[in-house]
């Protein structure tokens, strides 16, 4: 049963620049599907090590930062950019895992805002590099260019919107492969019991580091798409909203699941869409804070594994 | 196979909870640690196993000084604990568990993981098969699929042996692996280490029930005060006038 | 030289108010275990009460704060009872994530009841400095400064010197002996809430008016508190009155010295540089509040 729901889902979202008509509802849709990027990388270390990282926005940032600057300054291929926008963060989440050791909960918590803020920091002041609060405008689309023929340029939205897909498709296989592995054990034991795993051999700062760089290029990934996508780069990827967004939807779809952070993603970003026409953003934030502690008082393990259970009871 | 233990103390503040430890486990025994509550044992097992640092003197395994390693690594070595405190991965059924247990005798790491699917595949269906080796070698065959948290107490430290025994121990340190126990389950656990050390694992335990300790062990060590006060076979630990000064002036049992 | 001095006196004088902000987090982390992120939010309600009190009802400055702290001290107190209270027991994650939810609500209530646009408070004080030998400090600031060091005084006369911070020691010490002497566990664990977040509140009604007031204000004094903390030891009462005093040094020299924009990063710096070189804090050999 579920496994055709799986299907006609995949089937729906394949085809959607086929059968939604508005340009705005596709871009939502391109919106959704970096926002599940960004929570299954946020997910991989909340969910699974149970390590909460409050500065995700940061490798976010970093990532696009980094495809914009090599894009706009050094004219390098978009592609090679988005390598970058992978690497970047990925080194800097495992800079911070070494650097983290063996701090965890609040203390790891308060590691990754700091960092975030001091990164933060360095977009707005160092002009040289950043331009600042003027931001990098220009960011070159993606484009395909095989030999032989004209090069194909990913600009519309259509094109992107399976870009996109596509992402979220390798992120979501990345992480499922790594979960149902010996990898995602050490992962998930960490969360559990950290002292009875390192009894049985599973050295704790070696999968936190891993979770945290893997994490962070993903986040980073997430961030390199949306500069290809705004083409526009500013300190405002660096905004604690991307974070706030980003653990409401991890925690609200389902946190150590995969399906969670999917359907978290798609959730909030088609609702506020919805919402919009009646509210404000900071109707929206106000939402979203109201509905995290909601959803930790009353459905404390997200809707994912709810609405499992409920099928299954 | 040899676990040797050189002049540990571990000092803290004013207090030594253990000073000039010496002592070796031969391989292929069961040896047992008691002691008057805060003699030290669980200190012991700490230092052994990497969980807590020396302030002074050596362990070593097979020869190699194993002192101050990261317990992970000692575990690599073959020297698996299991705590005081009923420890499991409570949010995992029965089975998960012993096959995080099992981490040690896998090799998949984030690259096959990723791109070697095939391999994987065959490395998940032969930790099963090793999973329910162990699982039905305690007895917890017909529990395999019920969460950790949700099994009775016996069932659960029965769960904790086996994620213990699933790490591929050469020496298993016990930790009072029969407290809170009926006589039965007693004598059940007592069982099951006779049959791990039938497979060739050194039994390492502490325990406070003298009727188990002396009934299985080959070796008995007697620590009071952090210091060890006796070293030798069970009948003789028994008549030793100071073993039992320690236990009756803390009005402990030290009958057999 | 004088420089120097100037930036010393800055420093000491805004580190005061650091160190109000610090002593109710570290009373709520270190004695309740609670992660509140939230923290910067009852600065934040603070400035805004006072300024309400201030700009709408034209009440008198020094009442306007009594009025600051006790709205601070009433929303922690509701805080805690509604939220914190049902939630004991939970993992420290949940509590974390609840806080943070708060944190999320709070800071864009705000923002919806008192809009972007930075305020000023108006203050009864004369703008021109004082000049004390090659030292000038503003009236304000030494106003702050006072009222700063008399609330850190009296927070340490509560708990060391009344029945109520006796019980509250007890309380978090050991529980179980407290609830056996007939102490309300869940009436101090109310209380302790409502003085950290109404310590919070007076903090912010004091800088209110030496800053701007806007609704994300508090984002960096919940950082600023927690570095606070971490410099000063979990817990530690005295350890977070000097960690505030350093945190506002640091902070005026590194403006001064190196530039103004990184200003907040010095906090921040400070946050990663304690975590990862002496997690325990600067001062963790003083006295401990539990």
């Amino acid at each position: 049963m579920s496994r055709l729901l799986v299907a006609a889902a995949l089937l729906v979202a394949a085809t959607a620049p086929a059968w939604v008509w508005n340009p705005y509802h596709l871009h939502t849709l391109i919106m959704a599907g970096i926002f599940a990027v960004l929570a299954l990388s946020l997910n991989l270390l909340l969910g699974y090590t149970g390590q909460l990282s409050l500065g995700h926005a940061a490798f976010f940032g970093i990532g696009a930062y980094a495809t914009g600057l090599l894009t706009v300054k050094l004219e390098w291929s978009p592609w090679i950019g988005l390598l970058a926008a992978v690497l970047l963060p990925g080194a800097a989440g495992f800079v911070i895992g070494r650097l983290a050791l063996k701090l965890r909960g609040a203390y790891f918590v308060l590691l990754t805002i700091s960092f975030a803020g001091c990164v933060s920091l360095v977009s707005v002041n160092w002009m040289d590099l950043t331009n600042g609060p003027l931001g990098l405008p220009g960011v070159p689309p993606l484009e395909i260019a095989l030999p032989g023929l004209p090069a194909f340029s990913l600009r519309t939205k259509s094109a992107f919107y399976y870009v996109v897909l596509a992402a979220v498709g390798l992120a979501y296989l990345l992480c499922l492969g790594l979960i149902r592995s010996r990898v995602g054990r050490a992962l998930v034991a960490l969360r559990e019991n950290e002292t009875l795993a390192a009894s049985v051999g599973i050295d704790g700062t070696h999968y936190l580091v891993l979770a945290a760089a893997m994490s962070a290029g993903m986040a980073g990934l997430a961030g390199g798409l949306y500069a290809h996508y705004t083409r526009f780069v500013s300190p405002e990827v660096f905004l604690f909203t991307y974070t706030v967004t980003m653990v409401i939807m991890v925690v609200a779809g389902g946190k150590g699941t995969l399906a969670g952070p999917v359907v978290g993603a798609v959730l909030f970003t088609v609702l506020p869409e919805a919402l919009r026409a009646a509210t404000s953003w900071q109707w929206q934030m106000l939402l979203y804070g109201v509905l995290l502690v909601a959803v930790l008082f009353f459905m404390p393990e997200g809707v994912v594994p709810a609405l499992r259970r409920w099928r299954t009871s | 196979m040899t676990l040797e233990a050189r002049d540990l103390s571990v000092r803290f503040g004013g207090v030594a909870a253990l000073s000039g430890v010496s002592f070796a486990v031969a391989p292929g025994t069961v040896t047992s640690l008691i002691g008057p509550n805060g003699a030290g044992k669980t200190t012991a097992f700490n230092v052994i196993t990497g969980f807590q640092q020396p302030t002074q003197g050596t362990v070593s395994h097979d020869g190699q000084a194993i002192t101050g390693w990261r317990p992970h690594r000692i575990a690599a070595r073959g020297l698996v604990r299991t705590f005081q405190k009923t420890s499991l991965f409570p949010g995992l059924t029965v089975r998960e568990n012993v096959l995080t247990g099992l981490h040690l005798r896998g090799r998949v790491g984030v690259a096959a993981a990723l791109l070697a699917r095939a391999r994987v595949r065959d490395e998940e269906r032969r930790l099963g098969e090793e999973a329910d080796g162990v699982i039905d070698f305690v007895g917890l065959g017909a529990r395999r699929r019920e969460a950790a948290n949700g099994l009775s107490y016996g069932d659960q430290r029965l769960l904790e042996l086996a994620v213990a025994l699933a790490a591929g121990p050469r020496i298993l340190l016990l930790d009072e692996p029969a407290s809170g126990m009926t006589t039965s389950e007693k004598a059940s656990v007592a069982a099951l280490i006779a049959r791990i050390r039938a497979q060739g694992v050194t039994v390492f335990l502490v325990e406070h029930d003298m009727r188990l300790v002396m009934g299985i062990s080959d070796r008995v060590l007697v620590l009071n005060y952090g210091r060890l006060i006796a070293d030798g076979d069970p009948a003789s630990v028994q008549r030793d006038p100071e073993v039992i000064r320690a236990y009756l002036g803390s009005g402990a049992h030290a009958h057999a | 030289m004088d420089q120097l001095l100037q930036h010393l006196l800055n420093g000491l004088l805004l580190g005061a108010t650091y160190s109000l902000l610090g002593i109710g987090l570290t009373l709520v982390f270190g004695l309740m275990n609670v992660v509140n992120f939230a923290h910067g939010e009852f600065y934040t309600l603070g400035a805004y009460a006072a300024f309400a009190a201030l700009a709408l009802a034209s009440v008198n400055f020094f009442l306007a704060i009594v009025l600051a702290i006790a709205a601070g001290a009433l929303a922690g107190a509701a805080c805690e009872r509604c939220l914190l209270r049902p939630l004991r027991g939970q993992s420290i994650d949940t509590v974390m994530l609840v806080m943070i939810g708060v944190w999320i609500a709070m800071q864009n209530a705000e923002l919806l009841g008192w809009g972007g646009v930075a305020k000023s408070v108006p203050t009864p004080f004369p703008t021109r400095p004082v000049v004390l030998g090659p030292l000038s400090v503003a009236p304000l600031r030494i106003f702050v400064f006072v009222v700063s060091g008399a609330l850190i005084l009296g927070a340490h006369l509560v708990l060391a010197r009344t029945k109520l911070g006796r019980a509250m020691r007890a309380t978090f010490q050991d529980r179980e002996t407290a609830a056996l002497m007939g102490v309300s566990i869940e009436r101090i664990h109310t209380v302790t809430f409502a003085f950290g977040a109404g310590l919070a509140a007076a903090a912010g009604a004091l800088l209110g008016p030496v800053f701007l007031l806007y609704p994300s204000m508090g984002d960096l004094a919940s950082l600023k508190a927690f570095s606070v903390v971490i410099l000063g030891g979990l817990g530690n009462f005295a350890g977070a009155a000097l960690g505030g005093l350093v945190l506002g040094v640091a902070e005026e020299l590194g403006a001064g010295y190196v530039s103004s924009g990184y200003r907040d990063a010095v906090g921040f710096l400070m946050i990663v540089g304690v975590l990862l070189l002496r997690p325990s804090g600067l001062f963790a050999r003083a006295e401990r509040v539990g």
